[in-house]
């Protein structure tokens, strides 16, 4: 407003500007972390100077150097080449982890959220129950019964996971199915089924898809402990938590083997924190 | 005051959640692809073998009738035989349970000496630089895994500097608490930096409520509203994320344990679980989420005497 301006100046009908879209900075930073991931994810060939697997006598335990800018572990192979394949597993364990959980997740919190009554008491009990099991222990337990491997690894994931999605998306869709368009919908003559998912669903989803970020974070947590305490996806494969595993007895003396994965899965797991701290700043998600 | 209404009707609460635990307790092991007698005894055993432990786990009978069973003697304590070292699972569990709970009210408590000091600096002085240092290193604690904190503190702490056992347990009170202190650290560091940000917006709210401004009205003095008005509003949100994060505790218990070998639950999970001791599985999962439960309980009973509008 200009100086002087009159106090009831009447309201532009057309804005001057147009208005600028802010981004939230956690989220562009999220986003380029996450850029920087999957390329590593889709091309490590590209980026890794050594084959990750390859045995290299002549360079056993070497300290970070030029021609090894992570060194070498007891069997000579170059870590900086196995940090960087390791982004495929780690990204495909954030992403596997993560996808049935949330979609399934979703479509029952849309029902039990849409329909509420006994189906909402019976799944309220099933989240008590769940919660009281320690999410790892359980893991631990499931795959420690079905054995050890990533596919496994998932299906205990799965099994419990979907239920964190469910309740948020059920929370949203009580709100939302008392508003006047839900209402709209049902005088329109539209069935529940596109009710719920096709109307209400879009407005209720902001929360799980906050989760979803934080989720892929937790999961690369889970992952690479599973992977560290040989629970999770098999040696020799490159797997930060793997890898870790592999430097723990040289740890005093070959640092180098264990730090720079660790790096690798603290850089990721920011990434995803900072992009579910931006999407939910985007999206107004209280938490 | 809590009212007895309130923990009574608490209390038979929990009646279903432990039917639930027990069920899941019992399919867990169902799981088991194949016949779980034989998954028990390994690729060596014999028909015979295989035919013997069948019958002894009662894996002839209907599903509902194995439940039964086992359903019962849960209830009586009887949590199975370990098939590794042949001794009753719930003896094995309780002598392991002393060191990992220990462990996690250590951590427990570290996490709260590091989180509410730590929240209150941040909020006092939010958006400025402590503030944002407090908040930056806390965010990249929350990524780091706990078996990567632990490796670290023990080189550098333990392996290094030598101020503290590189593992073990002790053998006197004062011992355990000298041994588990870098373990409990390990764990407290990523539940401050859950709390500390939960706290931190807690007490921001606190501090522009209109009960604050009342009691600074009155003239109080700021050390008085900011203890006594501010933080115990601030912690009711607190302690409801506290008790969520039990579950985590003791699940990153398993982890710690393994990677400061310190003989607890934790440890013994791993150990059965490379040695197929699946009653010994069933029977510390089982327990795990017992304890998790009767924290929640006590977390509920907690918020309700901090807020009394909870209880209504």
């Amino acid at each position: 407003m200009s100086a002087g301006a009159l106090p009831f100046e009447p309201a532009k009908a057309t804005p001057t500007r147009r208005r600028k879209l802010a981004l939230p900075g956690a989220l562009i930073a999220g986003l380029l972390i996450l850029a920087f991931s999957l390329t590593l994810a889709f091309f490590p060939s590209l980026f890794a100077p050594f084959d990750p697997l390859k045995f290299d006598y002549k360079a056993i335990l070497k300290p970070p150097s030029l021609a090894h800018p992570f060194g070498t572990d007891n069997f000579g192979r170059d870590m900086l080449s196995r940090t960087i394949h390791a982004y495929t597993l780690d990204m495909q364990i954030a992403f596997f982890a993560t996808i049935v959980p949330m979609l399934a997740g979703t479509a029952i919190g849309t029902i039990v959220g849409y329909y509420g009554g006994l189906l909402e008491t019976l799944f309220g009990r099933l989240v008590d129950g769940v919660i009281t099991f320690p999410f790892i222990v359980l893991v631990i337990a499931i795959v420690a019964v079905l054995g050890p491997g990533l596919a496994n690894m998932y299906v205990a994931i799965g099994l419990v996971g979907w239920v964190f999605y469910a309740r948020l998306v059920a929370g949203e869709m009580k709100v939302q199915k008392r508003l006047d368009y839900a209402d709209a919908g049902r005088v329109m003559g539209y069935g529940d089924m596109r009710i719920a998912f096709r109307h209400l669903l879009p407005n209720a989803v902001s929360p799980a898809l906050v989760y979803w970020m934080t989720d892929m974070a937790l999961c690369i947590l889970l992952g690479t402990s599973l992977g560290y305490l040989g629970l999770g996806a098999q040696p020799p494969a490159a797997e930060w938590g793997v890898l870790i595993a592999g430097g723990k007895n040289f740890f005093t003396t070959a640092w180098w083997i264990s730090i720079f994965p660790g790096i690798a899965i603290v850089l990721t797991g920011l990434g995803f924190s900072l992009l579910g701290n931006g999407l939910a700043e985007l999206m107004k998600v209280k938490r | 005051m809590l009212s007895i209404g309130y923990v009574l009707k608490r209390l038979l609460q929990i009646i279903p959640t432990l039917v639930f635990i027990v069920v899941v307790t019992f399919l867990i092991v169902r799981l088991l692809p194949g016949d779980p007698a034989s998954a028990i005894l390994g690729d060596k055993a014999t028909d015979a073998e295989v035919a013997r432990l069948h019958a002894e786990m009662g894996l002839d009978r209907p599903l509902i009738v194995q439940f039964g069973n086992f359903a019962l003697r849960v209830v009586q304590g009887d949590l199975g035989t370990s098939t590794a070292v042949k001794l009753p699972v719930g003896r094995i569990v309780l002598d392991r349970l002393p060191a990992t709970l220990l462990l996690t009210v250590m951590a427990a408590f570290l996490a709260l000496l590091l989180a509410v000091p730590l929240a209150f600096v941040a909020a006092l002085r939010q958006g400025r630089l402590g503030d944002t240092v407090i908040q930056g290193c806390f965010q990249v604690g929350l990524s780091m895994p706990v078996f990567y904190v632990g490796l670290i503190l023990l080189t550098v702490f333990a392996a290094g500097l030598r101020w503290f056992p590189v593992g073990g347990y002790g053998d006197t009170y004062l011992l355990h608490l000298y041994h588990l202190f870098l373990p409990a650290l390990t764990l407290a560091l990523s539940l401050a930096a859950v709390l500390m940000r939960n706290l931190r917006t807690a007490i921001l709210d606190a501090l522009t409520a209109d009960y604050a401004d009342f009691a600074r009205a009155k003239g109080l003095p700021t050390r008085v509203v900011l203890f006594r008005h501010v933080l115990r509003n601030a912690l009711i949100s607190t302690v409801t994320l506290f008790g969520l994060n039990i579950g985590t505790l003791l699940g990153g218990a398993v982890i710690t344990e393994t990677v400061f070998a310190i003989p607890g639950a934790g440890r013994l999970m791993i150990d059965s679980i490379y040695a197929r001791d699946y009653p010994t599985i069933q029977g510390l999962t089982l327990v795990l989420a017992v304890l998790v439960s009767v924290a929640f309980l006590l977390t509920d009973l907690v918020q309700a005497s901090l807020d009394p509008r909870v209880a209504q």
